[in-house]
């Protein structure tokens, strides 16, 4: 992928090619069809067809992303995109964080640090235009020759009954029609077929606007996020300043309510704003400008029928917690592996009903948390905004008041404790990870190799077994754990050992070392530990010792078969 | 728990220094002052559930006379 790192994806046209179904002029039937080729169209169309399924991926545009839009991409996100196979270009090119500041007036109040401890592959963030994650993501989808994308294909009407959808597509050439059996609707804030199928995502708008300003320059910030309230160089409204790749920054500037949107987007308004902050003697260079204002809103359902909504289309946040693309990347990958088990029969339909629930669920956590951080940075009245001053004023020497300040609350994964496709502990466990709750990483040696836990999971069904004796596996239960491998929803075992205990190997089986015992206390695990893991990497079900009759039972309890 | 009977060492004392410290503020700094001690006070009670009983005994008998339209005016 290093020959990749030079292409300007932002400003990169893809050719509109003719549809067979134009000439032909009778509709073909697809088993999915995606619309929307930003970061969650593609992420989910790449996940369903690197597991072999055939994906279409309609987009009415035929560019990337314009501006640079997202920049924030969490560890949770990134572990996604590396079980997608394009993690690496992505971390590579973009500038990884873990730590931020918080400023009041001229003096700094807070730091934190999201990631404190080592033994991660991932860091907390990295900052990386929009356009180079669409632009790895597709550079990934080409290496799929079942993932097909048609670029410059609207969508121009929708229609569903019990056994399929029925699409009329638009092109430059004319209209054709497709049928499918499912529909991702990735196509963004404003979705099409959200509003074709009647359907509205609701919720509250703030009354706010805001500046985004990227700018080129060479800088010695570090690489953090750095959040004012009330800065001398702005003052009474707050700022944000990031680090991008390419010596880009970005920079945040509240505007408030009056600000006229299109005068203030002018760069005769904005670069007296950044020099106001960079100094009279910094020389950058202006390249992306937007106001934007935004909301806090949900659709009701995120699945009406055949057609399941993902992302923007889905639910909106305001953009202080990272809590857009990140959580919408997290809908795909909750979305894929269920589509592929009910297409492939393996599952009832019903487990399409607990990605709504999983998902919504979800964005009821960001929506609460971001709609927190926007009282805070815009209060809506004025008691409001008096706490939020004096939670500030104390904060420069209170401990207990820096907790409260609220400047964005930035995005972590949902656990799912409430999924119906856990199996509730039986067990007793000190780790985080119970039912519901993502895997962490942890570092490992395989085959004598570095390497990382979540690498070993992901895509299909995992049981991680912890075991302090590998010679046991040609028994019973060596078999057991074999056996998981041949029904009908496969289950990967891999073997944790702890370290000294050299490389094994048994057939079947993956051996890995816990090089530095991280795994065993991440998931509180003695000898017998074992845990059922979702293809989306979020754990199912966890026993102290392996009973296999358990694991089938978590099994179809996951895939809503039970 | 809420604590509704006396736990105050000194009430009186208590009553004067609260009064006493606003003195020669504006409606505005008193505000400030006020938000600034209920943070503290909250952070020393620390528990949930009691500050929400003292929020809830708070607003006791306060109907809504209508939303502060200060912000909602410029805006």
């Amino acid at each position: 992928m290093s020959a990749t790192e030079q292409i300007d994806y932002q400003s990169l046209t893809f050719p509109y090619v003719r549809a067979p179904e134009l000439k032909s002029g009778s509709a073909t039937h697809r088993p999915i069809v995606v619309v929307g080729a930003g970061p969650v169209g593609l992420a989910t169309a790449i996940d369903l067809a690197q597991s072999g399924i055939s994906v279409l991926l309609l987009d009415d545009d035929d560019r990337l992303s314009t501006g640079s839009r997202a920049i924030c991409f969490a560890k949770r996100t990134l572990e996604i995109f590396d079980r997608l196979g394009c993690g690496e270009p992505m971390v590579q090119k973009g500038v990884g964080w873990n730590k931020g500041r918080v400023f009041l007036c001229e003096d700094e109040i807070y730091r934190f640090d999201l990631l404190p401890e080592e033994g991660h592959h991932r860091p907390a963030f990295i900052n990386l235009q929009q356009y180079y994650v669409e632009g790895y993501l597709f550079e990934r989808s080409r290496e799929l020759p079942n993932l097909e994308i048609r670029w410059k294909n609207k969508l121009a009407a929708i229609s569903q009954d019990d056994d399929e959808i029925s699409l009329q597509v638009e092109t430059p050439e004319g209209t054709y029609s497709l049928r499918c059996d499912y529909l991702i609707a990735a196509d963004g804030a404003r979705s099409f077929i959200r509003k074709a199928l009647g359907h509205e995502s609701k919720g509250q708008t703030f009354r706010d606007r805001f500046l985004i300003a990227d700018v080129r320059m060479d800088a010695d910030f570090p690489a953090e996020r750095w959040f004012w309230f009330d800065p001398p160089f702005h003052p009474n409204q707050s700022v944000l300043l990031h680090r991008q790749s390419d010596n880009v920054w970005r920079i945040d500037f509240q505007l408030g309510w009056e600000a006229d949107p299109v005068a203030e987007r002018q760069p005769d308004r904005v670069l007296p704003r950044v020099q106001a902050l960079l100094g009279k003697e910094s020389k950058f260079e202006l390249v992306w400008s937007s106001v934007y204002t935004f909301s806090c809103l949900r659709m009701a359902a995120f699945r009406d029928g055949r057609v399941l909504f993902a992302g923007d289309s889905a639910h909106g946040v305001s953009p202080f917690g990272a809590r857009g693309a990140n959580s919408g990347v997290q809908d795909a990958e909750n979305l894929a592996w269920k589509l592929r088990l009910v297409l492939e029969s393996k599952a009832p339909d019903r487990l399409l009903d607990t990605y709504g629930s999983e998902r919504e669920f979800a964005a009821d956590e960001n929506i609460l948390n971001s709609t927190r951080s926007t009282d805070f940075i815009t209060p809506k009245s004025e008691v409001s905004r008096t706490f939020r001053n004096a939670t500030l004023q104390l904060a420069r020497d209170c401990g207990f008041a820096r907790e409260l300040v609220n400047s964005g609350r930035l995005s972590k994964p949902s656990i799912l404790t409430a999924s119906p496709l856990n199996t509730p502990d039986e067990d007793r466990f000190g780790s985080a990870m119970a039912p519901g709750a993502p895997i962490t990483d942890a570092p490992l040696l395989r085959d004598g190799k570095q390497n990382w836990l979540l690498d070993q999971t992901g895509n299909e069904f995992t049981l991680l077994h912890f075991s302090d004796d590998v010679t046991k596996f040609g028994g019973a239960r060596g078999d057991g754990l074999c056996r998981l491998a041949i029904g009908d929803i496969p289950i990967k075992t891999v073997v944790v050992m702890p370290k000294g205990s050299g490389p094994q190997f048994r057939q079947g089986l993956v051996v890995v070392e816990d090089t530095d015992g991280l795994a065993a206390e991440r998931f509180d695990a003695a000898h017998g530990a074992t845990y059922l893991i979702r293809p989306d990497q979020h754990v199912c079900a966890r026993w102290r010792a392996f009973d296999p009759a358990k694991v089938q039972a978590a099994l179809d309890r996951a895939t809503a078969r039970a | 728990m809420l604590i509704l009977e006396p736990n105050l060492s000194h009430p009186d004392d208590f009553y004067e220094a609260l009064i006493e410290s606003h003195r020669g503020l504006s409606v505005e700094q008193s505000g400030m002052l006020n938000a600034k001690l209920i943070l503290l006070l909250a952070n020393q009670v620390g528990d949930l559930d009691v500050l929400r009983a003292a929020i809830a005994k708070a607003r006791e008998g306060i109907e809504p006379a209508g939303e502060d339209a200060t912000l909602k005016a410029v805006a």
